[in-house]
């Protein structure tokens, strides 16, 4: 790369939390091996410098909640060679996603003291929903090593090691014992995607789910084991919906168990 | 394979107040153990110095898709049968460093890592586990390409194994003659006796290295009655194995049923997460990772345990082989049971019923491919999902 001029990386934010942008930041160690590597061209959360696009990579945070963002999205993929949605809420329409379920209109009366104020969409959706997306990083928040990993890759010209399976791969492969077969915790590790190493079960709790399904999975026959735990069915669809409650495969079935 | 062939058989007894005499001689002979401890709700391998070390007392229930640990009242070492660990993970480690790159200039330099050779002994091995070992010595070393990392690792495992005195519900070792009593592959087999009066141990040669360890603890040649109690503990362990694999024609049987709708009433339950394939003793598929730093100055190759209930597991240009996880759930069972023979001569289940407890929607090979057996053949044109 030498001689060549460094990449151009923009982070963009729509609604989310900022906890998925601010996990470049949390790459401490890495940090100055990525401003090594690419110039940080448009990322408020790190500096009030901002240089024009087009961007070499950009980065999405956020789901799109109102008419405002649906329009803005279009003109960050004109200005990106590559856009990478990051998180729970770029990915899969996020907690927000929860009044997907539900008349935001009802929310917006109780929450907002002048609702007349207020413009938002009926629901909150992934970025993908949009515009047409070249990766996405998942996870609530993202996980930085598979960050480090999706920008490393780029720049190296190989293929991201990013695996869609399930979580039980790395609880395995840590010697974690699992927690839903030895002490009956309904953990969602079997129908998730593995990227955060199994964090939770190594802390002997069940998996939230934040990484999204996994690419084969099987929620309607993870459901069947939960109701075995004796779970009710308004557990099971408190179990579905967390961060990626809008993902199709949680979403089908929380939507079957709330009948 | 690292395992002497005996000069002669000797069998002993070692009472439990003198076990750490045991472990005293195989540290003081260079090995670092490691055996079942408790950890986390379940009985796990690790390092342990102490005969305290072990799970003393306590008893597990097994069931399909579970798992819990009882307290029990007597100071037994070994009432348990094999956990969510094996010993694989000691000699097919689940990420094993293959190769480091670092460029210079205009090239690049390969570094291969250190390759370990830990004196290490294993303490509790059970039968079934000296089968799923000889599968793995089979596999990686007896063939046109060995697998130098496995064969180091393995060469100087000192084996302490253990007669089966309480099976689980989701054992058959009876049904692949795999157990409960070890035949061979050991160093030095214990058998825990406890009866009303006596609690000891009988301990059987399998090697001059076993035979010299004797030789350093306080035992006492083993009677006549001695030999009898202990056989006495694996036939009742034989007797308390409630499930069965029936392995005639089994081969062939799977042949016939490749598209037998059977396959599809797993699929709607498996979950295609791959516990059974990690948790398997004989499971050894694995992917190879390359990682590069940001700048690419310096990337590493490691080798990670994969599984085949993965869509990427089957993938090759244009797409997954396996789409589906029937197919994945299939794929997995015939070559454990069928296409094992083909490969490496043998069957490639053990029988240790891990598979069963650890799959969290208690899907139970035994049972699955009782029903696969019992159906009626039928030719029937079919696209084969």
């Amino acid at each position: 790369m030498a001689g060549k001029r460094k990449p151009k990386l923009a982070v963009w934010k729509f609604a989310s939390c900022d906890g998925c942008q601010l996990s470049l930041l949390d790459c401490e160690d890495e940090l100055l091996a990525v401003t090594g590597v690419v110039e940080i061209a448009n990322f408020p959360e790190a500096s009030r410098r901002v240089v024009g696009g087009p961007y070499d990579i950009s980065l999405v945070e956020g789901s799109i909640t109102t008419p405002h963002d649906a329009e803005r999205i279009h003109r960050v993929r004109r200005a990106s060679k590559l856009l990478i949605t990051i998180g729970a809420c770029a990915t899969a329409g996020g907690i927000q996603a929860l009044r997907n379920f539900a008349d935001v209109d009802d929310f917006i009366s109780i929450v907002y003291p002048s609702p007349q104020y207020i413009t938002a969409l009926a629901k909150s959706t992934p970025i993908s929903d949009h515009i047409p997306v070249d990766f996405e990083l998942r996870g609530c928040p993202i996980n930085k090593y598979q960050l480090l990993e999706v920008v490393g890759a780029l720049l190296n010209g190989r293929k991201p090691n990013i695996p869609p399976y399930s979580v039980c791969l790395e609880c395995k492969r840590r010697g974690t014992v699992c927690v839903l077969v030895a002490q009956g915790t309904p953990c969602l590790g079997p129908v998730t995607q593995a990227g955060c190493n199994a964090l939770c079960p190594s802390y002997n709790r069940g998996c939230y789910g934040c990484f999204g399904p996994q690419d084969s999975p099987n929620v309607a026959g993870f459901a069947a084991v939960l109701e075995q735990l004796n779970l009710r069915h308004d557990d099971i669809v408190r179990a579905l919906r967390g961060f990626n409650a809008f993902a199709e495969p949680f979403r089908k079935v929380s939507e079957a168990y709330e009948k | 394979m690292p395992v002497d062939t005996s000069p002669e058989k000797a069998i002993y007894v070692l009472e439990t107040g003198d076990f750490q005499t045991l472990l005293d001689a195989v540290m003081e002979r260079g090995h670092s153990i490691f055996g079942p401890v408790l950890r986390d709700g379940a009985i796990t391998y690790d390092a342990l110095h102490r005969d305290t070390d072990l799970p003393l007392g306590w008893n597990d229930r097994q069931q399909a898709g579970s798992y819990r640990l009882v307290k029990t009242k007597r100071k037994t070492f070994f009432a348990y049968a094999v956990g969510p660990h094996s010993w694989k993970k000691f000699l097919h480690p689940p990420s094993d460093m293959l190769c480091a790159a670092q460029r210079i200039d205009d090239r690049f330099s390969i570094n291969e890592p250190d390759r370990e050779h830990p004196r290490r002994a294993f303490l509790g091995v059970r039968s079934c586990e000296l089968h799923a070992l000889a599968i793995h010595d089979k596999i990686f070393t007896d063939g046109p390409f060995i697998n130098e990392a496995y064969r180091r690792r393995r060469q100087d495992i000192l084996i302490i194994a253990v007669n089966c005195s309480h099976p689980s519900e989701t054992c058959f070792c009876t049904s692949l003659q795999t157990g409960p009593r070890a035949t061979g592959g050991f160093d030095l087999a214990l058998t825990e006796v406890l009866t009303s009066g006596n609690h000891h141990f009988i301990i059987e040669t399998g090697s001059a290295a076993g035979a010299e360890l004797c030789a350093r603890l306080p035992v006492r040649k083993a009677a006549r009655t001695d030999i009898e109690a202990a056989e006495k503990v694996t036939s009742a362990a034989a007797k308390k194995i409630r499930r069965s694999l029936n392995t005639e024609e089994l081969r062939e049987t799977l042949d016939q049923k490749f598209s037998d709708p059977h396959w599809g009433q797993i699929a709607d339950r498996c979950l295609a997460c791959g516990n059974c394939t990690m948790v398997c003793p004989t499971c050894f598929c694995s992917t190879v990772e390359d990682t590069t730093t940001l700048t690419g100055e310096h990337a590493e190759r490691r080798l990670k345990w994969d599984s085949c209930f993965t869509a990427e597991f089957s993938y090759i240009h244009g797409g997954s082989i396996r789409s589906s996880t029937l197919s994945r759930y299939r794929q997995w069972l015939t070559h454990k049971l069928a296409y094992w023979f083909d490969q490496f001569g043998m069957c490639g289940c053990v029988g240790c019923g891990r598979c069963i407890t650890w799959c969290p929607a208690g899907i139970d090979l035994t049972e699955e491919t009782r029903k696969l057996q019992e159906k009626k053949f039928v030719i029937r044109r079919t696209n084969g999902r």
